[in-house]
């Protein structure tokens, strides 16, 4: 009892600090606070980052033709309104980079991470708010580095989001290989770091500060997602740095680790023996990982909304578990299959193959879980739901792409065409960002104590479904007839001139979904200041981050932490008077936990 | 281990081990990087399989091992007590890992004598990679220098005690790591052909 006495007495320290406003809005160690300030900032990334797609769209629509959109924007990069050919590839390389790190990985992780660790694991706050403090600031700062590269001189890096050498490796090979592609390599060692502090702060947290019965098989599966994405994060992460550290040996002291023989206009350079898929093979270790740490976290939000807009309990709770570790664990070995046309080794690439299609089997019972979840269920249809529908349509609509992909006999077919760009736009672009839309419209009431319009919420959910599949269906057709991706214009190719309209008609709904989410943004925003005020428990849930008072406060409750009784998904268990019960009600007389 | 349990401060304490330890997990991740390239790129044709490790890296490695010994004796000390021998440890170890670092910089003096050179036309990739691999693990070694100095002083500002000493463990763990990734970085390469 005396050690009770002990933490409680502990736990009311630092209630009553002092707050200024440069420690309450800026430099803040709370957790709640900087998970605002990375959605804000991720959603200023996407805004960049969607603005990128929406002009190298109309550039690959109408190619060459003057465009006031290009003249306004980039300047002298498009004389006369014509988009230059080099700043095609830049934009491709930046919306990449931003859309896959600043806002799915940063923006996704680092927002409801942070949010929801502590709130739903019965935590006063992260294991260490001051690292918390310094990963978000770090990020904040290689987002500057990143942005600011925009407007150098000779263009940002433009190697694609990959970096392949030697494009990223010789500062003379184009414009966007000298500074560019140093401001984008510090950006991301920058980035690296703060998502290395992020991750060890989850996985600790998750792991030590768990309330008292929060066992691991009582957590709500979000938490389940964010601890194995950051782990992932901790393990691929280092080995993008290794490789990042490698290439800028060989860009400004002359090593030879990723470049052989090469010439540039006529003069020999003295690299000799190295070899780009070196790079490819690092850069792919973290790469591939990559796309489970934009996904899960994803993943975890869906299962979440999908139980309580249900009014059932989450289907497969444990197989939901099992299925995440094991695309963690696959994760790590499935590389090669973006490398089957970089002159790998046939067998090897079987072996791959064979590695990638398992995946396919934890995905299948994650996706068939979902199903089952809303199968007969009391369905509440708010945005936060339709988005996550939404999320299981495209990662099922992605994921089957996948499988082709995954296979080595059938990619050489389709490698580096549309059909590789619909793929991952599906399982892994819309689907996450779909994750973080549901996630935003459901925990809004918690981080900003006022509800986002439901009526506007619809039409953002309705107008981007639509958009995005007449952006990405269309995709897989002309990749299947062979349009290679990455090329700023076809007019060149009699062979494509069918295909034409095509892309008019995918870039008519890129834009018209792109400018949908300032429908989005316009709630988001207004909402903070004019929105209807929350309840406690606005969509009756289960867990924990409900229990906790509208108006935060540091220390997230204001007496004890409440303790867990039950596991996260006691919604319509028979025996109770409402659809759901909360974690920390005690079990009643003779009533025994869900098996799950 | 029901790790919810605990009061606050024991929770806390707990954490920042586990940190230190995930942390670790994440550097091993970054060698594993630069030794997985090492493998694949030894099989390039201007790769010089006759190339040796200098000689001084067998003392660095006998520097460091007995180094993590006397952190390991200090740690040992301080838990008996005995302040002054505690303090005598920690700085035989602070030494030893100065000499580490210099026995690493003359180890690369003697590559570039024997005409190793890490960069430029007439550099050779297996002594590029012993160059870079062997000094971003100087750099872990500084890191851990850095934390044992911040650990002397606290020692003598009486910070540690025989129950309390959890900067000190920290410590004292990164810098076994440190060791141990040496030991293994001069193995792999010694053994690699």
């Amino acid at each position: 009892m005396s050690a009770h006495a002990d933490t409680h007495a502990h736990d009311d320290h630092g209630h009553h600090h002092k707050e200024t406003f440069i420690t309450k809005y800026i430099f803040s160690i709370d957790h709640k606070m900087i998970a605002k300030q990375y959605l804000i900032t991720g959603t200023i990334m996407g805004i960049i980052g969607v603005l990128m797609s929406m002009m190298f769209r109309i550039q690959i629509a109408w190619p060459g033709e003057p465009n006031v959109l290009f003249e306004a924007l980039l300047g002298k990069w498009a004389p006369d309104g014509v988009m230059d050919a080099d700043v095609y590839l830049a934009l491709v390389t930046i919306h990449g980079t931003i859309m896959v790190f600043f806002v799915l990985t940063a923006g996704l992780s680092g927002t409801f991470s942070n949010l929801l660790i502590p709130l739903q694991i019965g935590a006063r706050d992260m294991a260490s708010g001051f690292l918390n403090m310094v990963s978000y600031w770090l990020f904040f700062l290689s987002s500057v580095i990143m942005v600011s590269s925009l407007f150098v001189e000779a263009g940002p890096a433009a190697a694609g989001w990959t970096i392949y050498p030697p494009l990223s490796a010789l500062p003379m090979a184009q414009g966007g290989s000298g500074l560019g592609m140093t401001l984008w390599l510090i950006s991301m060692a920058i980035f690296i770091a703060s998502s290395l502090l992020g991750s060890l702060n989850y996985v600790v947290t998750v792991l030590n500060l768990r309330t008292k019965g929060m066992s691991m098989t009582r957590l709500p599966l979000t938490i389940w997602a964010f601890f194995v994405t950051a782990i992932i994060g901790i393990v691929s992460f280092p080995v993008l740095f290794a490789a990042a550290l490698l290439l800028i040996m060989d860009r400004s002291f002359g090593t030879s680790f990723f470049l052989s023989d090469i010439f540039i206009q006529g003069e020999v350079l003295h690299y000799q023996g190295g070899s780009p898929v070196l790079f490819e093979h690092l850069f792919w270790f973290l790469g591939h990982p990559e796309v489970y740490i934009v996904i899960l976290p994803a993943m975890g939000i869906v299962s979440e909304i999908m139980a309580a807009n249900s009014r059932k309990p989450i289907f497969g709770y444990r197989a939901m578990i099992t299925s995440i570790l094991a695309i963690a664990f696959l994760s790590t070995i499935v590389w090669g299959h973006h490398m089957f046309v970089s002159g790998m080794n046939p067998f090897l690439g079987s072996v791959f193959t064979f590695t990638t299609l398992l995946i396919a089997i934890p995905s299948a019972v994650k996706a068939f879980n979902w199903i089952t979840t809303i199968w007969k269920g009391n369905i509440q249809m708010n945005p936060a739901m339709l988005f996550s529908i939404g999320f299981v349509s495209t990662f099922i609509t992605g994921g089957l792409t996948g499988i082709i992909l995954g296979d080595s006999a059938l990619d050489i077919n389709v490698h580096d065409t549309y059909f590789v760009i619909a793929h991952f736009h599906l399982v892994m672009g819309i689907s996450a960002i779909y994750g973080m839309f549901a996630g935003i419209y459901h925990w809004y009431p918690k981080m900003f104590g006022r509800m986002m319009n439901k009526k506007l919420g619809f039409i953002h959910f309705w107008i981007t479904a639509v958009s995005a599949y007449g952006v990405f269906f269309p995709m897989h057709f002309i990749g299947m007839a062979g349009l290679p991706r990455r090329y700023y214009t076809n007019s060149a190719f009699p062979l494509f001139d069918d295909l034409a309209n095509v892309n008019v008609v995918i870039t008519v709904f890129a834009l018209i979904g792109g400018l949908a989410q300032i429908i989005y943004l316009y709630n988001f925003f207004v909402s903070i200041f004019y929105g209807e005020k929350a309840t406690q428990n606005p969509w009756r849930s289960t867990t924990l981050e409900w229990t906790t008072p509208v108006k935060h406060i540091h220390g997230n409750w204001p007496g004890e932490i409440p303790h867990v009784h039950r596991w996260a998904y006691d919604y319509s268990k028979p025996g109770h008077d409402v659809d759901f019960v909360m974690q920390n009600v005690p079990l009643k007389e003779g009533e025994e936990e869900l098996q799950h | 281990m029901d790790l919810t349990q605990g009061t606050l401060q024991e929770k806390n304490n707990r954490a920042k081990k586990m940190m230190l330890w995930f942390g670790i997990i994440s550097l091993i991740m970054t060698f594993a990087g630069f030794t997985s390239a090492v493998i694949v790129s030894s099989s390039r044709p201007d790769w010089s399989a006759d190339m040796q490790l200098p000689n001084v890296f067998i003392y660095s490695v006998f520097a460091i091992v007995i180094s993590s010994i006397t952190f390991i004796l200090a740690k040992r000390a301080l838990k008996q007590d005995d302040r002054k021998k505690t303090s005598i440890l920690l700085l035989i170890t602070l030494v030893l890992g100065s000499v580490f670092i210099t026995l690493q910089f003359v180890g690369f003096g003697q590559l570039i004598d024997a005409g190793y050179y890490l960069t430029g036309p007439t550099s050779d990739p297996k002594a590029s990679f012993v160059f870079l691999i062997a000094f971003v693990h100087i750099l872990h070694v500084l890191v851990g220098l850095i934390c044992l100095v911040v650990v002397i002083y606290n020692h003598f500002k009486q910070k540690y005690t025989a129950t309390n000493m959890l900067g000190m463990e920290l410590a004292a763990t990164f810098w076994h790591f440190v060791d141990i990734l040496w030991v293994y970085l001069f193995l792999f390469l010694y053994f690699l052909s």
